[in-house]
Formats: C-alpha cells, sequence, structure tokens
C-alpha cells in the first residue's frame, strides 16, 4: 500500500526486536530455570545454564499432594499445598459470581433508562480506583466485628467480587453497546423474556467480552496478596500470602521458594498465551473508554 | 398494567445482585473509613469503644515527618515511572508499527509481566538484585565491576523499585499507543507523505498529536495504578532502607498492622483517597470534553458536507 511498509526492516530492527523479548521474558525465565536448579547450583560462582535440572523444588513444595513421598523431603510442610487449593477455590469462584452479576449490571445500565441509572455508572466509576491499601483497615474491621466472616474463603470471595465488579461492569459495558439491538427486539417479538433474551441472546454474543472480563478478574483475585494477608488464618492462606511469609530477611530458600512462584505464574501465562487476543481488546476497551 | 410494571422493574431487577454487594462490601467499608478517621482505634477494640478525637488525625499527619516522606516519595515513583513508561512505550510502538509477520506473538511475551502476580514480579527481582547469588552483580563480577548495593542503599532501592515498574508496565503504554497508532486515519498520513514531512516531522506534527488523546488517558490509568502499587515495593525492600521506598500505600498498611493505629491508618488512606478521586474525575472531565469535541467537528463536518451538495 505505501512505501515505507514495503521496505525491508534493517538488521538492527531485528537486533531490537530480540533484545525486547530477552528483556520482557527474561526474567520470568531466570525464575523458572532457578526454580529446575538444587540450592548448590544457586549458590555456586560458575553457575549458569550448565546444570542439572531437577523437580525436587516442586516436590518440596506440593509434598502434602503427591501420590508418594520424596525421599529427599525430611519434614513435609503442608502450607503450600493448602494455599493452592485455597487459591484456586476463591479465584475460580469470585470470578465466576463477579461474571454473573457483572454482566447483568453492566446490561442493565446499557440498555435500560431508569431512575438511578446515572447515579450507578458514577459510583461504578469512582469505586474503580479505591486501591486494596485504602480498603484494609474498614474491611479488617467489619469482616471481624460485624460479619464474623475473617479468616473464612468467603470472607476473601466477598471483598474479591466487590472488588473487580466496577471494572467488570465498565468494561463489559462497551461489549454489549456493540450488540445489535434488532437481535433483542427479535428475541421479544418471539415471546422471550427479558431474562431469557439476555441469557439466551445476549450473553452468547458477547462471549469474547466475557472472555477478556474473566481473564482480569481471574488474574486480580489469584494474584491479590493484601487483603487476603488481613482476612486469612492458617487454613485459608492463599499462595501470595504464604510466598510474602516464607520471605524471610536471612536464609531464603531461594530453590523452593522460585518453584512455588512458578506454579503460582502457570495459570496467568497459560491464559495469555490462549487468549492473548481477548486480554488486549479488553485492555483497550477498559482504556479507550476510560 | 402488571407488564408495564414488570419493564419498569427490570433494570432493578438486573442491578440488585452487583449493586448489592458493591453497597455490602465496598460503599459500606468506604464510609466506614472515613467515620475510622476520626476515632483513635487499635485493632483490639470494637469501634464503637474507640474515642472520638474529630480531626486530630488529619492535623496530626500534616506534620508528621514520615507521612511527608512517605507522600514525597509515592509522588517522585508515580511520576518517574509514568514518564519513563510514557517515553519508552510510545517509541518503541512508533518503531514498531509495521506489518509484521510474528508481531502477535511478540505482544502476547510483552504481556506477560503484567499478567503475574506482582508478588511474583517481587521475587523475580529481588533474586536478581541479590547481592551475591542475583543475576546483576553476577554479572557484573563477570565484568570486573564492584558489586551493586541494589536493595540495601536508599537511593539504588527507589532506583530497583522503579526499574522493576518500568518492566512491569511499559508493554502496557506500549499496547496501547500500538492500538491507537493503527487506527489512525491513514488518509492524514498518506497527505503528509505525499507533502514530502519526512518520518520525523510525521511523528511530530501528525501521529503524536492525534494519538495525544488515548495517551492522555493511557498515562492517566497508569498515574492512578501507580498510587497502587504495593506488592512489588513490599515484597522487594519492604520499604526500607530507612523510609526510601515507603510509598503511601506500604505505609497505610504498616500503620494498620505493624503500629495498630487504626484511625491514623484510615485517616491516610483518606488522603490518597482524595488524590485518586482528583485524577479520576480528570480522566472522566477529559474524556468527556474529547467525545464532546469530536460531536462539534463531525456535525460541522457534516454541516459543511451539506451545503456543498445544497450549491
Amino acid at each position: 500500500m505505501s512505501v515505507g511498509l514495503d521496505k525491508r526492516p534493517n538488521p538492527a530492527f531485528y537486533a531490537l526486536l530480540v533484545a525486547l523479548i530477552l528483556m520482557s521474558a527474561g526474567p520470568i525465565a531466570v525464575m523458572i530455570i532457578t526454580s529446575l536448579k538444587l540450592n548448590v547450583d544457586i549458590m555456586s560462582e560458575t553457575a549458569g545454564l550448565l546444570f542439572v535440572p531437577t523437580v525436587q523444588n516442586y516436590e518440596t513444595a506440593l509434598c502434602n499432594m503427591l501420590w508418594y513421598e520424596p525421599a529427599h523431603v525430611d519434614y513435609c510442610d503442608p502450607t503450600f499445598g493448602r494455599a493452592l487449593v485455597n487459591s484456586l477455590i476463591i479465584a475460580i469462584v469470585s470470578t465466576a459470581i463477579t461474571l454473573v452479576i457483572g454482566c447483568m449490571a453492566a446490561y442493565a445500565l446499557v440498555r435500560f433508562r431508569f431512575l438511578g441509572r446515572d447515579a450507578m455508572s458514577m459510583t461504578t466509576l469512582l469505586m474503580r480506583m479505591v486501591p486494596p491499601a485504602v480498603l484494609l483497615v474498614p474491611v479488617f474491621g467489619i469482616w471481624t466485628f460485624q460479619f464474623g466472616i475473617d479468616g473464612t474463603r468467603s470472607g476473601i470471595i466477598l471483598v474479591y467480587v466487590a472488588m473487580n465488579l466496577p471494572f467488570v461492569i465498565w468494561i463489559l459495558q462497551s461489549f454489549i453497546v456493540q450488540v445489535p439491538i434488532q437481535l433483542e427486539e427479535a428475541a421479544r417479538m418471539d415471546g422471550a423474556g427479558p431474562l431469557q433474551t439476555f441469557f439466551l441472546v445476549v450473553l452468547p454474543v458477547i462471549k469474547p467480552g466475557l472472555a477478556a472480563a474473566a481473564i482480569f478478574t481471574f488474574r486480580i483475585a489469584w494474584n491479590e496478596f493484601l487483603l487476603a494477608n488481613a482476612l486469612s488464618d492458617r487454613s485459608s492462606r492463599t499462595v501470595p500470602v504464604t510466598i510474602v511469609n516464607s520471605l524471610t530477611e536471612y536464609d531464603i530458600d531461594w530453590g523452593v521458594i522460585m518453584a512455588t512462584g512458578t506454579l503460582l505464574a502457570i495459570p496467568p501465562i497459560i491464559f495469555t498465551f490462549i487468549a492473548s487476543r481477548q486480554i488486549i481488546t479488553g485492555m483497550t476497551a477498559g482504556a479507550v473508554k476510560g | 398494567m402488571s407488564i408495564q410494571r414488570a419493564s419498569r422493574l427490570t433494570p432493578y431487577v438486573f442491578l440488585a445482585p452487583a449493586a448489592a454487594v458493591m453497597a455490602i462490601a465496598l460503599l459500606y467499608p468506604v464510609c466506614y473509613m472515613i467515620y475510622a478517621s476520626f476515632l483513635d482505634w487499635n485493632p483490639s477494640q470494637r469501634i464503637g469503644e474507640a474515642d472520638w478525637i474529630g480531626l486530630r488525625n488529619y492535623i496530626n499527619l500534616l506534620s508528621d515527618e514520615s507521612f511527608h516522606e512517605s507522600f514525597w516519595v509515592t509522588l517522585k515513583f508515580a511520576a518517574l515511572v509514568v514518564g519513563a513508561e510514557m517515553v519508552i512505550g510510545v517509541g518503541l510502538a512508533l518503531i514498531l508499527d509495521r506489518k509484521l509477520r510474528g508481531m502477535s506473538v511478540l505482544r502476547t511475551i510483552f504481556i506477560l509481566p503484567m499478567m503475574i502476580a506482582p508478588i511474583v514480579v517481587g521475587l523475580v527481582w529481588r533474586y536478581m538484585y541479590h547481592p551475591t547469588v542475583g543475576l546483576f552483580n553476577r554479572t557484573l563480577a563477570d565484568i570486573g565491576v564492584s558489586p551493586v548495593p541494589w536493595l540495601s542503599d536508599g537511593d539504588w532501592a527507589f532506583a530497583s523499585v522503579v526499574i522493576a515498574d518500568v518492566w512491569q508496565w511499559t508493554p502496557f503504554i506500549f499496547i496501547l499507543s500500538l492500538a491507537a497508532l493503527q487506527s489512525l486515519p491513514q488518509s492524514a498520513l498518506e497527505a503528509s507523505r505525499i507533502d514530502g514531512a519526512s518520518g520525523w516531522q510525521q511523528i511530530w506534527h501528525i501521529k503524536l498529536p492525534l494519538m495525544m488523546p488515548v495517551l492522555v488517558v493511557t498515562g492517566l490509568l497508569r498515574l492512578i495504578d501507580a498510587f497502587k502499587v504495593l506488592e512489588v515495593i513490599l515484597v522487594l525492600t519492604n520499604g526500607g532502607p530507612g523510609l526510601s521506598t515507603e510509598i503511601l500505600a506500604l505505609r497505610i498498611s504498616r500503620t494498620a498492622s505493624e503500629f495498630r493505629e487504626l484511625g491514623y491508618a484510615a485517616a491516610m488512606a483518606n488522603y490518597l483517597l482524595i488524590l485518586l478521586m482528583v485524577l479520576t474525575l480528570g480522566m472522566y472531565f477529559y474524556n468527556k470534553v474529547i467525545e464532546a469535541r469530536a460531536v462539534r467537528l463531525r456535525k460541522a463536518a457534516a454541516a459543511a458536507a451539506a451545503k456543498e451538495e445544497g450549491a
């Protein structure tokens, strides 16, 4: 089409690309490689890429979930395995709830004119910026003294749903606006009620938007540390909390901690590779819509 | 009659669950916090037992040296981080805006850093900054440079924290500005090329001005997020050494959990909230102004077109 685009890029351009890829993926690769090393290899002066990979660190972290007893583990610490289960339950349940009630609210805000609509969208916008650090004090007080749900998984799920709702509502609005209204009118002609129209007609059309919203919600619930730290007790701790707890000033067991970090990073990495297109669409929609 | 009422109630039925959850777990806590900021309250008390001390928390904060310090650190951090990310991100977008075969793979790799947990980002960088086993000091030792106190010296620690955040979030700016670049009207670029504009002139006089609305919003979004950063710094330095990297969010959480002064922490959180609210409203109104201008321009264009047709 244009002259500039057809010109072959010069070698410096490719060098830049390679450098960028190395810079953005390098630290993650460092983590994964370290998690496959024995502490001897991590500490040794000459270490680099020359080492015998081992899964011992993963066995130590997951010892109570394995079907065999790894020979090198003297004492099995079940903290991490339990936290992994907690994290999975909390992230999946809160994502599911957030999506269902979030897309219903977004639909109402886009398709209906009603009293309180502006107030609701303004609140949604303002609540989007409330940082977890600000919620820390009140949520701790209310959950402990008034609701009595501190230290439970449902307490953490409740705050995650609330925290993610404004963003999910905001992002789904921009997808619902694009659904042709004729589709819904046709469904209504055929005698579908509003709920039927929504679940059977609108939802299938905005699937890409839902995917993006789901990934963003899951990512926040899966990665969040501060509120989980304040609200959980020994039995409901999530993975980020256990990782921070095991980070003492001195004598960090780098191999094992990198293994836990890798395990925490794997689900988001998988999502990124499966659905990068949806993630980027969602990111763009979220930003452009402000 | 009943059908009419049902349809009028419909939006409320759709909204009810979300509104209820947000009211209970978001709006109520925020109001609760505003109330708590007027109390002298520690975590072992119920809120009813705490003493009402009026504005004293707010006034004490104004003369609290370490609050000043962390407010200043937060501002410095946010400004530096967003500045660096905007320059690098937009620059890379301008350079890489070509038709490349592997572009989607490239973008996928670029968004990895912001998808993984901030805790993990902190962990990875803390390992790489490690004084003896870390990648950086090892490399420096290999080329014969003396080791750098990445996390143990105040200024270096601040720089290290900024570097980690720039690594994590520059791709965000890059991807949004690339999207903006690729949706620019081709006709304007085409016209300027025919008029003989050089690459630089095109960037300065056409691409950047046209991208400006998106860039402003992106920058503001990043700025709001930069004020919320906590986990990466918590893992890397925990605010230290001294107070050199103690940003406001971290100070709030430490005031609440270590110093056990919930009222004081709440007042601090309120200051942060006011700051964020100003930024958010600024972004909102900027968007409105831009939209209004676009509508006006479209109208003017339509009117001009109609006139031409009439003539």
